[in-house]
């Protein structure tokens, strides 16, 4: 599957009550959640979004609360995907979870500025700079969270779980 | 195997685990709250399940956003209360309940040597007693509330030994958040955190709660603490079904082992805006504030209360801040209540409240205006974290929250106390 999108670039630590503020917790639809994505951090964002955009990010990316919200309000704000040095170990899950792609490429990250536009390829994990011509690898996934993410996320991968026991 | 592993691998009935292998997980505990719960009621019905795995063993605790504090959070709680009622699982109303990381091991709900998940980051609370306990999203506990399994990544482990008594007014959040200042936010990330050593021996439950509740703020799944005489005095009156404890083989691997001599540290304050962001209290100087609160799953227990009555007693609270103190649960209210302690903050001019995470995450009971500063017991200092972008917050210890409350700038217990 390939992903294209344009480039919007963030730093260390993007914390989740950045990417989605507590004052909103009380939304649990993605397009109500999308209307305030990244507002603390970056209130131009969800003006500037478009279907198939892509955020890029350093280190720890999704750090902070629980909140399944964060990547919520990220998928639906139109985000095809995420390209960060790491990520949170909560906001991974949570991703992986609702199907909202996930990469770690340290020198995407680092070749990459707010604008450029990337081209990913999810099942090889290249990512094409259309901008610059250069091109980065992410880690691939395990093949135990590819199972997850080709089903289309956990529920889908449990209900089929589930349908097997019985 | 250290403590982690043996957990998980008892739980995913193998002989054996280590870092890296995945894992389906058997749980002991399943947790959600008013804010995470709706989510995951809306993808347990996606699965096609009537019934939760085991009633007994799922807990909902409106404890975000509650007493309501708007019309949507009404919504939310009366979602949760509703799918609590039809499935028969335990749920704990306002007026019998408290925040849920002080809730649950003070109802004897969560026990050494299980796994533990819940709907919310601080779920690694329960590693104060030897329990495998971790923060997930909402979708991972829809899962677990209808199968009792979830899947795990074995973390590797990093072993924390503290070594030295720890001097008067210092206690487990300034030794959480010395280690965090110098590992940083991501010093743990995926990994499991042992804690050990003379100074953590020493803590009373309530600081070790303090210590493995912001294992999260450095990245980590778990923060554990090995079982032992103090634990099981905490555990006995309360557990109401059998559990094991586990320790740490000798030879256990570890990924890292860091020691530090603590006798010395001092107090410590994290600035805005990450926890790691650590600095001795005699280094935050001139930092008038305008609102102290004392109260949140790191820090609304009795020791956390005693210690800021202890400084409060025959004091004032300065005509400039308004200080907030929140008990962690009704048990910590009524004993408080007993002890004299709420008097205390009261005559102070502190307000007491009802058990809330409120202000915490900038909900309600304590939000920052632009330009606003508060010096909280609190966990996370992320910029908007407690109200405005335009707002700051200072993370420390019940003692020099109480200390700053009266002085109304950053300041050390020491400069407070007779």
């Amino acid at each position: 599957m390939k992903l294209k999108g344009t480039v919007h670039k963030y730093g260390n630590h993007i914390n989740t009550d950045v990417i989605i503020p507590a004052r909103y917790l009380s939304l649990s639809e993605g397009s109500d959640l999308a209307r305030h994505c990244m507002e603390d951090i970056d209130a131009e964002f969800v003006k500037r979004v478009k279907p198939g955009d892509i955020i890029v990010a350093a280190v720890n990316f999704g750090c902070g609360s629980s909140r399944e919200h964060a990547p919520l309000a990220i998928k639906a704000s139109g985000i095809s995907c995420v390209i960060a040095e790491s990520f949170a170990r909560i906001f991974f899950r949570n991703g992986i979870n609702i199907g909202l792609p996930l990469l770690e490429s340290a020198e995407a990250v680092k070749g990459t500025k707010s604008g450029d536009v990337l081209e990913v390829e999810l099942e090889t994990g290249e990512i094409k700079n259309l901008t610059t011509g250069e091109t980065y690898h992410a880690a691939p996934y395990p093949p135990f969270l590819l199972d997850i993410i080709s089903a289309g996320g956990l529920i889908e991968y449990t209900k089929r779980r589930l349908e097997k026991k019985k | 195997m250290n403590l982690g592993e043996k957990i998980l691998a008892v739980h995913s009935g193998k002989r054996k685990v280590s870092a890296g292998d995945f894992v389906d997980v058997r749980v002991d505990m399943v947790l959600a709250n008013d804010i995470t719960a709706p989510l995951a009621i809306q993808e347990f019905a996606k699965l096609g399940v009537n019934k939760v795995f085991d009633p007994a063993r799922v807990v909902l605790v409106p404890d975000h956003f509650c007493p309501n504090k708007d019309i949507l959070a009404a919504e939310q709680a009366k979602m949760m209360r509703e799918f609590a009622r039809r499935q028969g699982v335990r749920y704990y109303e306002v007026g019998r309940m408290g925040i849920e990381h002080v809730l649950l091991p003070e109802q004897g709900l969560v026990l050494p040597g299980e796994v533990v998940v819940g709907a919310d980051s601080h779920t690694c609370t329960y590693g104060a007693l030897g329990a495998f306990a971790t923060g997930m999203g909402s979708t991972d506990i829809a899962v677990a509330m209808a199968t009792g399994e979830i899947w795990m990544k074995v973390p590797p482990a990093i072993k924390f030994v503290y070594h030295g008594r720890l001097k008067k007014w210092v206690g487990g959040k300034d030794l959480i958040l010395f280690t965090i200042g110098q590992i940083g936010v991501e010093g743990a990330n995926y990994s499991s955190m042992e804690f050990a050593g003379e100074a953590v021996d020493m803590l009373g439950m309530d600081g070790r709660f303090t210590m493995a509740n912001m294992a999260i703020e450095a990245g980590g799944k778990t923060g554990l603490f090995a079982v032992d005489a103090r634990t099981l005095e905490y555990v006995k009156p309360r557990a109401q079904r059998p559990y094991r404890v586990y320790k740490s083989d000798k030879n256990a691997a570890y990924a890292r082992i860091l020691e530090w001599d603590v006798s010395k540290l001092e107090p410590q304050v994290a600035l805005p805006h990450l926890p790691s962001n650590v600095r001795p209290v005699s280094e935050v100087k001139n930092v008038e504030v305008d609102q102290v609160v004392i109260g949140s799953c790191t820090n609304g227990r009795l020791d956390d209360l005693r210690v800021a009555a202890a400084l409060l007693k025959g004091k004032q609270v300065s005509p400039r801040v308004r200080c907030i103190v929140i008990p962690g649960s009704q048990q910590v209210y009524m004993q408080a209540m007993k002890e004299g302690l709420l008097e205390t903050f009261v005559q102070a001019g502190a307000v007491v409240s009802t058990p809330t995470c409120g202000p915490c995450l900038g909900g309600h009971m304590g939000i920052l205006a632009a330009g606003e500063r508060c010096c909280s017991t609190t966990n996370r200092n992320f910029v908007g974290r407690m109200g405005s972008t335009k707002s700051e917050v200072f993370l420390a210890g019940p003692a020099v929250a109480a200390a700053t409350a009266v002085v109304g700038r950053i300041a050390s217990p020491v400069e407070v106390a007779r």
